[in-house]
């Protein structure tokens, strides 16, 4: 069994009310943090911890903290993105439905690091009834003195407040999150500034997932070099999988990073292996931003070596043999999945999602979109396949936000690597078009 | 003179160095440096605070960050928006990779235009048109349906054709910033945004006008002067008035005896210098109302104005010359006078060189 942090007591009855969070331990974090530690020495832990933004960029939560600027008289902010809405991904919606309170402490003990004395969850519109779960929580908590003023006679006050957002999968970019919470269209901003510099209303603003900011009670009670020692190299810690698809377990897991993804998908204690009968052909292995990969190049590196659940292993290669590890929306597909309209399904969804501040993106998405949707109808022609590899690769890194990447990817990795099952599609459209017809020449499965 | 500015950094744009004030952008650095190599620009407005970053035009590679950290920046940077160091080295039109990213940007945003340029009010000082003649293909890759919208009625002085708009936001912010209330605004999400008021309402302010200017297209256009007159027909003066609501400087479209415009003046880079108000852009058309100062001077290229325009160096009468030793009679019934351009009385001019 792998160490679990998140995912400890999630199966206690009732670990979604105070008092069962507490008697498993919960609040111990605020305790200690407030009567024992500093603020500095909270981000100090969080720094030697090594825990990377769980959002989908990766970028070490300790770093992020210390960048936040400390001008005199200014208030500062911190603000948890709970605009889970990547497709594939649902590890934030797991946690704070069955453990609000996890996150609740988390905030707490974050708030208190960075000096913040009003925080924000900004949930996704369509979770309203999580909005009630940790509105629910919030209240218990501010009951037992754990929010409010003064809490616990430490002299610290934090308010906590729950926003739900309209439901754009575009409010989840840090800066868009944050137009969105000052109640305005929610457009990411140009930067610099940073919102470490000039987030919400101007003020230095941490934006921090909900996976982020949930291990850091874990972190004050056993220590940030306890939790570095979890993991492999520079990919501490524990991660959330959501896994979905072709998998005989879809669900929620919990693993320690350095798991070799052909356990994941295999073993009994994770997936538990392909649905019977089928075989793997691809996955997408962060949420469905990230580049797909056929199945012996998810299962083994360029080299030969058994590819891992990490940061480093999965992005080994760079983006000709390698993915991302994302937000850990794992999709895996058998051979019974089209790639082409899994693509065409991705691209459809950027579509809808772009925001429509800037040109690529905007024209962009619904232009890669189009192509897609002819294609996969039977109208395509031979030259949509560059076509839409030169698109992508024009709206990549050219835009304002990374919205434009997360729309491109994934129609570049999937010609990259299944330009055979683009080129039967054009060339069979009869075939193509039948209901359910799938591509079965060769490749590789497993 | 250089001992009492220190402050001033080396930028060098495309091998050419320029000094200019910190927190300067690198648009900014390179337009003082010349239009040669100075980005375009569709969103950025200068006037406009919060402007740019959106049409990815003028995206730039910044091949050394600054004379401390050279190193390259990862990846191209938006130069409306992305302020100079000391010792950055900006390529521009140098960089394959910049003019490939920008050719992309025109692709894209003429995929959903309507290329009905001759029948558009902008066409001739467009910028979407110099852009795409500067940088764009001959060709269009796109295949599909271009997209639509409803129409809007905006009040009787603007005319809003939402297929033209490239959501530079322009508008927007002039709205915001030199008018009260704003009651238009972008709705919707992605290639479905658009500028529109909220429940069909007429835009009603004494400087709505300006959003005719500071727009880049024909998205915007004058109502009391739609269809009227092809801009390269007509002839800029300019002139001023006593205006109790604003500076009442402006520039006057003449064809033949006729006021038939009246727009800002504007700078080389087609930026307004100074917002003018709706009675004198659509209510004051008589030349009897104006003290005229003298032929408006055109710096800006653009694809028809360019080369004809020159006040400066050419004449006045040059152009109504050009157009008589180049008069071929067209073979049907119009009424052809009108189309060449009479020159006005000299006494109209009143610092006429």
């Amino acid at each position: 069994m792998g160490k679990k942090i998140l995912l400890e007591h999630i199966d206690v009855p009732g670990i979604d009310t105070y008092d069962v969070y507490r008697k498993q331990g919960g609040y111990t974090a605020v305790e200690k943090a407030l009567k024992t530690m500093t603020p500095d020495s909270v981000v100090e832990e969080v720094k030697k911890a090594g825990v990377r933004g769980r959002g989908g960029a990766g970028f070490p939560m300790g770093m992020k903290w210390s960048f936040l600027a400390k001008p005199e008289g200014v208030p500062r902010y911190l603000v948890c993105n709970a605009d889970e809405s990547e497709p594939g991904t649902f590890k934030d919606h797991y946690l704070m439905k069955h453990i609000p309170h996890l996150l609740i402490e988390g905030m707490i003990v974050s708030s208190f690091a960075l000096g913040a004395n009003k925080s924000f969850i900004y949930v996704r519109g369509e979770l309203m009834y999580v909005i009630r779960i940790l509105e629910k929580a919030i209240a218990e908590a501010k009951a037992a003195g754990f929010l409010g003023k003064n809490i616990m006679g430490s002299g610290y006050d934090l308010e906590l407040v729950v926003q739900p957002g309209g439901g754009a999968y575009i409010c989840g970019e840090e800066t868009a999150l944050l137009e969105s919470l000052e109640g305005k269209r929610g457009n990411p901003r140009n930067k610099p500034p940073f919102p470490a510099v000039k987030g919400l209303y101007q003020s230095p603003t941490v934006v921090n997932n909900v996976e982020s900011i949930s291990t850091t009670p874990w972190i004050i009670n056993n220590g940030g070099d306890a939790y570095a020692a979890i993991g492999i190299g520079r990919s501490t810690g524990t991660k959330l999988i959501s896994a979905s698809g072709h998998i005989n377990k879809p669900g929620v897991y919990e693993i320690e990073l350095g798991v070799s993804v052909e356990d994941f998908i295999y073993a009994d204690e994770w997936c538990g292996g392909i649905r019977p009968g089928h075989k793997l052909k691809a996955v997408v292995a962060g949420g469905s931003s990230v580049p797909i990969l056929p199945a012996n190049l998810i299962l083994n590196l360029a080299n030969g070596d058994k590819r891992l659940m990490s940061y480093e292993s999965l992005s080994d290669g760079g983006f000709a043999t390698g993915t991302m590890l994302g937000s850990g929306g794992f999709i895996v597909m058998d051979e019974t999945a089209c790639v082409v309209r899994n693509t065409w399904n991705f691209s459809r969804f950027y579509h809808h999602e772009s925001c429509g501040q800037c040109s690529p993106c905007r024209e962009g998405t619904g232009w890669m979109e189009k192509v897609l949707h002819r294609i996969e109808h039977g109208h395509g022609s031979l030259h949509d396949i560059d076509l839409l590899v030169d698109v992508a690769k024009k709206i990549e890194g050219n835009t304002i936000c990374p919205l434009g990447d997360a729309a491109a990817w994934p129609v570049g990795s999937a010609i990259r690597h299944f330009r055979d099952e683009f080129e039967w599609h054009i060339n069979h459209p009869v075939e193509a078009t039948q209901p359910g017809a799938v591509y079965r020449g060769e490749m590789a499965l497993v | 003179m250089e001992d009492n500015k220190p402050q001033l950094v080396k930028v060098t744009v495309d091998g050419i160095e320029v000094e200019v004030e910190p927190g300067t952008t690198i648009l900014q650095a390179a337009r003082k440096i010349g239009p040669e190599v100075a980005p375009p620009a569709m969103c950025y407005y200068q006037p406009l605070k919060g402007s740019g970053g959106k049409c990815r035009a003028c995206l730039v590679k910044v091949a050394a960050g600054s004379a401390k950290d050279p190193r390259p920046m990862p990846k191209l940077v938006a130069s409306c928006i992305t302020p100079v160091q000391d010792g950055m080295v900006v390529e521009n039109t140098t960089s394959p990779q910049v003019l490939e990213a920008r050719k992309g940007v025109v692709e894209f945003l003429l995929i959903n235009h309507p290329l009905d340029c001759p029948v558009c009010d902008q066409a001739g000082e467009c910028d979407l048109q110099n852009f795409a003649f500067e940088h764009g293909a001959a060709k269009t890759r796109y295949e599909e349906e271009r997209r639509t919208f409803d129409k809007h009625d905006l009040g009787p002085y603007i005319q809003l054709h939402m297929t033209r708009c490239i959501l530079c936001y322009r508008c927007v912010f002039t709205a915001d910033q030199i008018t009260n209330k704003r009651v238009h605004g972008v709705m919707n999400r992605g290639d479905h945004a658009e500028i529109s008021t909220y429940i069909e309402k007429a835009i009603d302010n004494d400087f709505s006008g300006n959003v005719i200017d500071v727009c880049p297209v024909g998205a915007l256009t004058d109502k009391t002067y739609r269809f009227k007159n092809r801009v390269w027909f007509s002839r800029p003066v300019d002139a001023h008035r006593d205006c109790p609501t604003c500076s009442g400087k402006v520039t006057l479209w003449y064809r033949g005896e006729e006021v038939i415009r009246v727009t800002a003046r504007k700078n080389e880079w087609n930026e307004v210098n100074e917002f003018i108000c709706n009675t004198c852009r659509f209510e004051t058309k008589k030349t009897s109302d104006w003290v005229i100062e003298g032929p408006t001077k055109i710096a800006r290229s653009s694809v028809i104005t360019a080369n004809k325009y020159r006040a400066d160096t050419i004449k006045p009468d040059f152009v109504s010359r050009l157009a008589a030793a180049n008069y071929k009679p067209i073979d049907d019934t119009r009424d052809t006078s009108q189309l060449s351009i009479q020159q006005l009385p000299p006494e109209r001019f009143a610092s006429s060189n």
